[in-house]
């Protein structure tokens, strides 16, 4: 009598829980109004006013993470964790919607798609990829996983009338369903090992489980579901085929929002959980994503395929991150990966945004040759897609310069001088590809007439802050960077303060004896 | 330190390009106004840098007018900018150049003025950058800053094979530089500091783990970025396609200062992080320019196009600079150092000279022309003038540097001084059989009668060039006055080599 509505007490959600998956709500109450908004506006009419209606959406998403950061805790009983490390990833997730949406203003309009589910599929999308970076426990970052991607499938065959699309959307939905399959059943064979899904307690069941081969099994599952997320080599086939065929606005926001999450993830697993027998895995797939991409790359015509062969290469820099083992390297090796993830964000969502400007009706002015004389006819587009692509080679002053120096510096630091020679010599070989777009857009003269339209409010905006927060993170990172170490400690468990109730017991006495 | 300027003055003379570069964004496209800030602003830059030689305090060891301030606190970089004799002369050279560059563009660039303004002044910022940044991450971003100006303006207003050459370009430096890349991180890595002074000092004392294991790596690692940059021998394929495709101050700059980040490199960080190392790798480096010497020199006499000529007297002359840096003598460096200058001057003016010719006759081909002197006298002098002092006629620049270096060369190994020697004969075979054929006898081409002489502003550009490789000639002191003490302090790690070379 006395026992069993205490333990209800603390079932039923307090104010905090909610507190605490804020931008969820909204973002999940927002994309419910859109849908009930959709039949009641005029198509004409719902274009902008349901997209703005999402951006707004994510703007008070963004004011509703700010507060959600002021009360860090666990909650709904211990699934949900909010430190500073899944505030960042909830950021930066919510942060590239809202940059999306902006640029998809002028892309509905001009290819005359009906809006409302489009911007409700984004925001719901961005809902399951907040549940990814603030979840701890893996079968709700599991749902998180599927709610995020049943969104991006839908939104990856919504130019209807291109076979195209169809094609990426189902290839993406078939395959992807396979891989997050695999992460399942890695989720279903690490609760076989350790009876628990929980991340903090496999972290510490880990080292004294009897089934070592079990675990080992149980990761490399979830290292295929999660690696097919990011588009990570070997699983990376999927990805130019989706690319080329989705809504170019869509491919900026699935190149990055569902990365990021993706990364947040595998961050997790890696680093959390502080895997076994990783390293090997790792560093595979990290030098074969670089150089697989990069090869691929470079004989591309189309542009959407080639900066998906480039999102490829990109998802190897950053795993280079994450070949760490010894917990100071961790700690760099997973700020280097955070930053890696925002700068990566801002510079590839800009790049999308010019692209899908420049597609123009029906996608048709997406291969190099379309591009000529581009910085000629457009040049304040031209211009900034060139910064975008210096960013993506990794020249200095821009964000994508430091993101790699972070990952190199960090490999370096942890002795890892093979992974480091082949990343720097394939950021070198991956400078050629982003240079033919540029040579295409200013050292040749245009063959064919590719119309030019007017930059409209919307993705004028998109890429002003795209661009802002390329230069930003690229001139004065120190900030971003300091964010991203802190939540790395919180990332790690400490052996003191991970987990009060278990570690504490036992080291006072010993804090005592001294 | 040295006035109430001080520390400000070497970002001022840095960023000012920028500055204007950014002014030139927002005016609109003008033409004239356009040329006319950018000529102003590039001679406003010169004017500043002319404070450093006049306010420099020759004789005192280290870095000048220097600036250090935390940039990011983690990983540790500083914005640690400051001069020595060494780059003090190379800063004066850029800024010197640039507003030449400006003159001579007035009339042949007529299309996408403002962006090639634009990219001349951010090139300007960038050269200025590699020379005065101290913190080794400052002086990799700006390393790499250089690239894309330089790159866009082959591209972009370059000839016929302007996206080939661009391209080649790109990719050869951007390959070579990423391993530099990876050795500065090693040491960030294992000293945690970027600063130039740091690390010196640290490997000087034996402080960093793991250094003499991975040194010869890390000295690697830095010297293929400077060697593809000089260009040393059997790097230097990009040079001719890029000299011969870039527009002409697009050339004067690369031969005038560009090669010069790659010479300064191996002076300032091979010499000065890994001086067991290049003691050790010397006498291939050595080697390497010799041949650089005298198969740039051999390739340059059968070019039948002007500009590839000049380009591969480039490859010869920089190879006497290399030369004289691995000779680890005081004569050697100092030799090294006034080559740099000198040959800029004079490459930079015979670029303008050529593109002078190729704004008239659209080519660059030797057979082409014949008997301009008549024609065209005026322009004859000038050319005869600055081939003599590319030649290295005493009393003009050429001279005085490669003397030195051939002397350094001797004191090193004779057998180095002998071969060197040869290429200042080879230097006067080609560049005079040039002229003459370009020069002397009767008109061959009847086009050429037609051609008018130099205008004002080509004059304007062409001939304070002159007069520098005259004053050089005549009073090198001036400039090495303030060398010799920067040399001196470079050459301190390898004094006990030198002083073993010295008594063998």
């Amino acid at each position: 009598m006395t026992i069993l509505p205490a333990i209800l007490l603390q079932a039923i959600p307090q104010t905090e829980d909610y507190i605490r998956i804020l931008p969820e709500l909204v973002l999940a109450i927002f994309g419910i109004a859109i849908m009930l908004l959709d039949p009641l506006v005029d198509e004409e009419k719902s274009q902008k006013a349901l997209g703005l209606v999402a951006f707004v959406g994510t703007i008070v998403a963004l004011l509703s993470t700010w507060f959600m950061a002021q009360s860090p805790g666990m909650a709904f009983s211990n699934t949900i964790r909010i430190d500073s490390f899944s505030v960042f990833f909830n950021f930066l997730v919510i942060a590239i919607a809202a940059v999306v949406i902006l640029s998809s203003f002028e892309y509905m309009a001009v290819q005359k798609i009906r809006a409302g589910e489009y911007y409700a599929l984004i925001l719901f999308g961005v809902v399951g990829m907040s549940l990814m970076s603030s979840a701890i426990e893996l079968v709700l970052i599991f749902i998180g996983l599927e709610i995020s991607s049943i969104s991006t499938y839908i939104l990856a065959g919504f130019r209807r009338n291109e076979a195209s699309s169809s094609e990426s959307s189902l290839k993406y939905f078939l395959l992807g369903s396979f891989a997050t399959a695999f992460f399942l059943y890695g989720v279903a064979l690490m609760f076989g090992a350790t009876g628990s899904t929980n991340i903090d307690i496999i972290s510490q069941k880990i080292p004294t489980s009897s089934s070592q081969v079990l675990v080992l099994t149980a990761l490399a599952l979830m290292f295929v579901g999660l690696g097919f997320k990011v588009a990570a080599a070997p699983f990376h086939i999927w990805t130019p085929d989706v690319y080329e065929g989705a809504p170019a606005p869509v491919v900026g926001f699935m190149s990055t929002a569902p990365k990021a999450a993706a990364f947040a993830v595998l961050m997790r697993v890696v680093f959390a959980i502080n895997a076994p027998g990783r390293f090997w895995f790792l560093w595979v797939a990290a030098a074969l994503s670089m150089t697989l991409g990069n090869i691929g790359a470079l004989v591309q015509s189309n542009v959407k395929r080639l900066l998906a062969y480039s999102s490829i290469a990109h998802a190897g820099y950053l795993l280079v991150a994450f070949a760490m083992t010894t917990p100071e390297n961790s700690l760099t090796g997973i700020s280097a990966a955070m930053f890696y993830t925002a700068a990566y964000a801002a510079m590839n969502v800009g790049a999308f945004a010019v692209v899908s400007h420049f597609a123009n009706a029906d996608e048709k002015y997406v291969t190099l040759e379309d591009y000529e004389g581009l910085g000629r006819s457009s040049p304040l587009l031209a211009a900034a897609l060139t910064f975008f692509l210096l960013s993506l080679i990794g020249i200095p002053i821009t964000g994508g310069f430091f993101a790699k120096f972070y990952v190199f510096s960090a490999a370096l630091r942890a002795n890892l001088i093979w992974l480091t020679l082949i990343g720097v010599v394939n950021s070198a070989i991956g400078a050629y590809y982003y240079l033919r777009i540029i040579v295409a857009m200013y050292m040749r003269e245009s063959r064919k007439e590719v119309p030019v339209t007017p930059i409209s409010f919307g993705l004028g905006l998109a890429l002003s802050l795209s661009l802002i927060a390329t230069l930003y993170l690229g001139i004065l990172p120190n900030r971003v960077l300091q964010i991203a170490q802190h939540s790395a400690q919180d990332l790690i468990p400490q052996p003191s303060a991970a987990n009060p109730s278990a570690t504490q017991v036992p080291a006072s006495p010993v804090v005592a004896q001294q | 330190m040295n006035d109430e300027f001080g520390p400000y003055i070497v970002s001022l003379v840095t960023f000012v390009p920028l500055a204007g570069a950014i002014l030139l964004t927002i005016l609109p496209r003008r033409d004239r106004d356009i040329r006319v800030v950018a000529f102003l602003c590039s001679l406003i830059t010169f004017g500043l840098s002319l404070h450093l030689p006049v306010r420099f305090h020759r004789g005192l060891q280290g870095f000048q007018f220097e600036i250090d301030k935390a940039w990011i606190s983690s990983p540790n970089i500083h914005y640690h900018m400051g001069i020595d004799g060494i780059s003090m002369w190379l800063v004066v050279l850029t800024t010197f150049l640039t507003p030449l560059c400006v003159l001579i563009s007035w009339k042949s660039v007529h299309d996408r003025v403002k962006e090639f303004f634009i990219l001349l002044l951010v090139l300007e910022t960038a050269l200025i950058g590699v020379f005065t940044s101290l913190d080794l991450f400052l002086f990799y971003f700006f390393w790499e800053a250089t690239l894309i100006p330089m790159a866009l303006l082959i591209g972009v207003f370059g000839h016929e094979r302007k996206v080939y050459a661009a391209v080649k370009f790109f990719m050869y430096t951007m390959i070579a530089s990423v391993f530099m890349l990876a050795a500065i991180l090693w040491l960030y890595a294992q000293t945690g500091s970027f600063d130039f002074v740091v690390i010196r000092d640290q490997i000087a004392k034996g402080a960093v783990p793991n250094f003499p294991a991975a040194a010869q790596w890390l000295f690697l690692g830095f010297f293929l970025a400077f060697a593809v940059k000089v260009p040393l021998f059997p790097f230097h394929t990009w040079l001719p396609d890029a000299h011969v495709e870039a527009p002409t101050a697009g050339s004067v700059l690369l031969a005038g200062v560009l090669l010069k980040m790659g010479t300064y490199g191996m002076l300032r960080f091979n010499l000065g992080l890994f001086p067991d190392q290049s003691r050790h790798n010397a006498p291939w480096i050595v080697t390497l320019a010799l041949i650089g010497i005298i198969y740039g020199a051999l390739v340059a006499m059968v070019q039948p196009n002007m500009k590839k000529l000049i380009a591969y007297s480039s490859v010869s002359h920089l190879g006497f600079v290399v030369l004289g840096i691995f000779s680890f003598t005081q004569s050697g460096l100092n030799g090294a150092m006034f080559v740099m200058l000198a040959h800029g001057i004079s490459t930079g003016g015979l670029f303008m000279l050529a593109g002078i010719l190729h704004d008239r006759r659209h080519t660059y081909e030797i057979a082409e022309f014949g008997g301009l002197a008549s024609p065209m006298p005026v322009y004859a002098v000038s050319y005869l003038f600055i081939v003599l002092a590319s030649v290295g006629l005493p009393l003009l620049n050429g001279f005085v540097g490669e003397f030195l270096v051939l002397n350094g060369a001797f004191q090193a190994k004779p057998i180095y001084g002998i071969l060197g020697a040869t290429g200042v004969i080879w230097s006067a075979c080609y560049l005079l059989w040039m002229f003459q054929r370009v020069f002397y006898g009767k008109v061959t081409n009847p086009v050429n009668n037609g051609m008018a002489d130099m205008r004002g502003f080509e004059k304007a550009a062409v001939w304070p060039c002159a007069v520098a490789a005259l004053v050089m000639g005549v009073a090198p002191i001036l400039w090495l006055a303030a060398i010799d003490p920067a040399v001196h302090d470079a050459l301190a790690p390898l004094a006990q080599t030198m002083s073993k070379v010295v008594m063998q």
